[in-house]
C-alpha cells in the first residue's frame, strides 16, 4: 500500500495542474500573468504539463513598466517563441503618454503602483475573464488569506472581507460580465518549494537569477542595479560585486544580493539557508506595514 | 530530501484566549521557519503594543482590519517544513459566528488541533470544534491541552480534560484522538520535549504531526475519476488523440481496467494514461493524469470514469449535512446551482429535516431557514442524478456546493450522507 502516496512536491504540482484545467474548463479568455520571474515561469511550466499534448490554451500577459531588466524581455520573448502562444503586453509607459497615470516624483519614486491600472486596462480591452497569476501565500501576510480562485469586482478591485468560500477542490468561478478571476496556481508553495521543483524540473530561468558581476548602488539595504532609470544621489556610489536576484521585478527596485549561487543546486542550497524573506528586498513593500494589502485592493497582482 | 516527504495538512481552531497564535508562532519560530525580517517586524510591533519580550502570536495576524481589532476573522494560511514533512496550516478562529471558516478550513485538513485551555477544561467551543471536525472527518484529531504551566504541569489537569473530552466525543465519529499537554508560551511539548512533565510518555506536538499515519487517509478502493475537460491537440505528432484530463479523486486505475463512464453507461478498456513527463501504467489519487480510452465513446466534463465493477450511486435526491456559508439566509424551495467534482447542476432545498444547535449540539426540527453558520441535514433534489458516495467514505465524491445564480456566491457546503 506504501507506494501509493504522492511526495509533497509531486502533490503541489498535481494540486496547480488540477487548478490550471479548472480555469480552462470554467473561463472564455483567461491569460497567464508573465512577468518573466521564477513564480510566472513555473507557472507557465505547470501549464504545459496540464495541457499536453496540446498547446497551452492561454495567452500570456506581461505588464511592462518600461523599466526592464534586458534580459527577461528577451527571456520572454524565447519562451513564447518556443511555446507558439500569443504575448498581450500592457504598457506602462503607454499609460502615462495616455494621461491614464501620471509618474511618482521624489527620490524613491517607481512604476510600481502603476502597473495596476495598465494592468486593468489590458483586462479590460482583452475581454479577459481570468488572469493566471504567480502569487503564493507565504510570500507576504495579506497574501495568506487569498484564495486559489479571487473575484475581482468590475472595478478590478478586492475585497478580503468578502471572498468567497473555498472548500475541497470544489471552485467557483461564476461571474458577471465585466468582472474577472485572479487564479493562484501555486498557492501552497513557499519559495523552497519553487526553487526545488526549478532545480528537479531542470526548468530554464533567466541568468538574473545566478551570480554574476553587476554594478550595483547600495540603497534600501540591498544592492540596486544601475541602469539608465537609476538617478544616483550625491553621497552614492556605485561598485561592482557579484550578486545574484531573489525576485525579479521593475529593474529601479529590484534588489540583489551577494551572492556565489551560479548554478541551480548551488542556489538551492543557498535559499534553504536565508534568514531573510525574498521580498525582504523588494522597497515596494517596505512602504507601509499594510502595502501589499492596499496595493491588492486597488487590483495590483 | 524532498524524496519522499509527505504533505499534511492541518486546521487550528481557537478563540482568541486559548494560545492557538501562539502556538502557530512557537511551531513556526521553534521549526526556525520564522526569517529575521518578520522576526523584526513582529518585536517593533511588539513593543509599539508595550508588550514584554516578542509576541509571537503577532506572526499570524495577517489583514489590516484584523490587526486592528485583533481578531482573525477569516482563513489564513502557514506553511513550514522540517526535514521529514512540508506542512500547510488552515488557520481559523474559533467563535460560534466563525463555524463557516472553520468548516472551509477543515474541508482539505487530514489533522486538527483542538486546544484546551488546562485552567478551563472542555467548554462549549472545544465540543463545537470537535463535532466541525468529526462532521467534516478530519482522519486525525490532536488534542493540545494548553497553559499548563498555569496548572503546575499537572497530571491530574490533563486526565481530566481526557475525561471530559471522552465523555461526549464517544458520541461523535472520531477515528484518532490523541491528547498532548503543552504550553505554546514556554515551549513545553510543541517542538522539544517538555522536562516538566515526566508522567507524560507520549511524543510532542510537531514530532506527532511528523509521524502520524497519513497514507490512509485517502479512499483506495473506489476508483473516482472526474472529467475536467478534453484534450484535443489535433496537431500533426497527435491528430487523433482524445485524452480525458482531470485529477484521481480516489481509488487506483490501471491501464487494461474496464471502465464504465457515467453518467452515459457506456463500457470501454482505459487505452493509455499519460503525463507530460511519461505514459503511467496505473494512476491513484490525488495524481492529475489525462486518460485515453480504447473506444470512441462520448465523454465530456462533468462526467466520471469509473471501474464497472464498483461504480458510485446515481441519485436526484440526497441528504446532506449543509453549513449556511452566506449572509443571505436561505429560503424554503429556493433553487441554486449545485457543484459536485466537475460537474454542476440545478438543485432545490426540498425539505430542512433537523438543525444543529452549535451551542448544545442539540438537534432542533422546527426552522425552515438556514442563516449563516447554520449547519443542518437537508433533503436535496438535483435536475439530473449526481455520481456520488457517502462523505464517509469518500471526502471527494461526497462533498458538494451551492451556489446563488443572482449573486454567483458559494452559500453553502455540504457532506453527503
Amino acid at each position: 500500500m506504501s507506494k501509493y502516496y504522492l511526495n509533497y512536491l509531486d502533490e503541489l504540482e498535481s494540486e496547480a495542474i488540477f487548478v490550471l484545467r479548472e480555469v480552462c474548463a470554467q473561463f472564455q479568455n483567461p491569460v497567464i500573468l508573465f512577468s518573466g520571474g521564477k513564480d510566472s515561469i513555473v507557472v507557465t511550466h505547470l501549464a504545459r504539463k496540464a495541457f499536453h499534448p496540446a498547446k497551452i490554451p492561454f495567452s500570456l500577459m506581461h505588464v511592462d513598466t518600461g523599466h526592464n531588466f534586458p534580459e527577461t524581455i528577451k527571456f520572454r520573448d524565447d519562451l513564447i517563441s518556443d511555446l507558439g502562444l500569443n504575448l498581450i503586453v500592457g504598457s506602462v509607459q503607454e499609460s502615462i503618454d495616455n494621461g491614464r497615470v501620471a509618474e511618482e516624483k521624489g527620490k524613491s519614486a517607481t512604476r510600481n503602483a502603476l502597473q495596476t491600472t495598465t494592468l486593468l486596462d489590458a483586462i479590460e480591452n482583452h475581454k479577459v475573464d481570468c488572469a493566471i497569476g504567480g502569487g503564493r501565500r507565504d510570500e507576504e501576510k495579506a497574501r495568506a488569506k487569498e484564495r486559489f480562485f479571487s473575484h475581482r469586482d468590475d472595478f478590478g478591485q478586492w475585497d478580503p472581507k468578502n471572498q468567497r468560500p473555498e472548500l475541497w477542490n470544489l471552485f467557483n468561478g461564476k461571474h458577471f460580465e465585466g468582472e474577472h478571476f485572479r487564479v493562484f496556481p501555486i498557492s501552497n508553495w513557499t519559495e523552497m518549494d519553487v526553487w526545488n521543483y526549478i532545480e528537479k524540473e531542470n526548468l530554464r530561468i533567466p541568468s538574473l537569477y545566478f551570480a554574476h558581476e553587476r554594478e550595483v548602488v547600495w540603497r534600501n539595504d540591498s544592492w540596486i542595479p544601475c541602469s539608465e532609470f537609476l538617478t544616483l544621489e550625491a553621497n552614492e556610489k556605485t561598485e561592482t560585486k557579484k550578486i545574484r536576484f531573489r525576485t525579479l521585478g521593475d529593474i529601479t527596485i529590484t534588489g540583489g544580493i551577494e551572492s556565489d549561487a551560479d548554478t541551480l543546486k548551488k542556489i538551492v542550497e543557498e535559499v534553504s539557508t536565508m534568514r531573510q524573506t525574498e521580498r525582504g528586498n523588494r522597497s515596494d513593500d517596505k512602504r507601509s506595514e499594510t502595502a501589499m494589502e492596499d496595493r491588492k485592493r486597488q487590483g495590483y497582482f | 530530501m524532498i524524496d519522499n516527504n509527505q504533505l499534511l495538512r492541518f486546521t487550528t481552531a481557537g478563540s482568541v484566549d486559548d494560545g492557538k497564535s501562539t502556538l502557530i508562532g512557537r511551531l513556526l519560530y521553534d521549526s526556525k521557519s520564522i526569517f529575521e525580517d518578520q522576526l523584526q517586524a513582529i518585536e517593533k510591533t511588539s513593543k509599539k503594543k508595550g508588550h514584554e519580550g516578542v509576541d509571537l502570536a503577532l506572526f499570524t495576524d495577517g489583514l489590516r482590519d484584523e490587526r486592528e481589532q485583533g481578531i482573525t476573522i477569516d482563513v489564513a494560511y502557514r506553511y513550514f517544513t522540517t526535514p521529514k514533512r512540508k506542512f500547510i496550516i488552515a488557520d481559523t478562529p474559533g467563535h460560534v459566528e466563525y463555524t463557516r471558516n472553520m468548516v472551509t478550513g477543515a474541508s482539505t485538513a487530514n489533522a486538527a488541533i483542538i486546544l484546551v485551555d488546562a485552567r478551563h477544561g472542555v467548554i462549549e467551543q472545544t465540543r463545537r470544534h470537535a463535532f466541525i471536525a468529526s462532521l467534516l472527518q478530519i482522519p486525525h484529531i490532536l488534542v493540545c491541552i494548553n497553559k499548563m504551566d498555569l496548572v503546575d504541569y499537572s497530571e491530574d489537569a490533563y486526565n481530566r480534560v481526557i475525561d471530559q473530552f471522552e465523555e461526549f466525543s464517544s458520541k461523535l465519529l472520531v477515528k484518532d484522538v490523541r491528547f498532548i499537554p503543552i504550553s505554546a508560551l514556554e515551549g513545553d511539548n510543541v517542538v522539544n520535549r517538555s522536562t516538566n512533565m515526566d508522567w507524560y510518555q507520549g511524543a510532542p506536538l510537531l514530532h506527532t504531526l511528523e509521524t502520524v499515519h497519513i497514507s490512509s487517509d485517502v479512499n483506495k478502493i473506489d476508483a473516482r475519476f472526474p472529467v475536467q475537460t478534453v484534450l484535443r491537440p489535433q496537431s500533426e505528432s497527435h491528430r487523433d488523440y482524445r485524452g480525458y484530463a482531470g485529477r484521481m479523486a480516489s481509488g487506483v486505475l490501471r491501464v487494461g481496467d474496464d471502465v464504465t463512464v457515467l453518467p452515459s453507461g457506456f463500457t470501454s478498456k482505459i487505452k493509455s494514461i499519460d503525463t507530460f513527463d511519461k505514459q503511467l501504467e496505473e494512476a491513484f489519487a490525488p495524481m492529475s493524469v489525462s486518460i485515453c480510452l480504447e473506444d470512441d465513446v462520448d465523454v465530456s466534463r462533468g462526467n466520471m470514469i469509473v471501474r464497472s465493477n464498483n461504480k458510485p450511486e446515481t441519485s436526484q435526491d440526497i441528504e446532506v449535512m449543509l453549513c449556511w456559508l452566506n449572509k443571505t439566509s436561505s429560503k424554503p424551495r429556493e433553487k441554486y446551482s449545485i457543484y459536485h467534482t466537475s460537474n454542476s447542476e440545478t438543485a432545490m432545498i426540498k425539505e430542512l429535516v433537523y438543525k444543529i444547535d452549535m451551542k448544545t449540539l442539540d438537534r432542533n426540527t422546527n426552522d425552515e431557514v438556514l442563516n449563516m453558520n447554520d449547519i443542518a441535514k437537508v433533503r436535496i433534489r438535483t435536475t439530473k442524478p449526481l455520481m456520488i458516495d457517502s462523505y464517509r467514505e469518500n471526502r471527494t465524491t461526497g462533498s458538494i456546493i451551492l451556489v446563488n445564480d443572482s449573486t454567483n456566491e458559494t452559500v453553502a457546503a455540504g457532506m453527503i450522507v
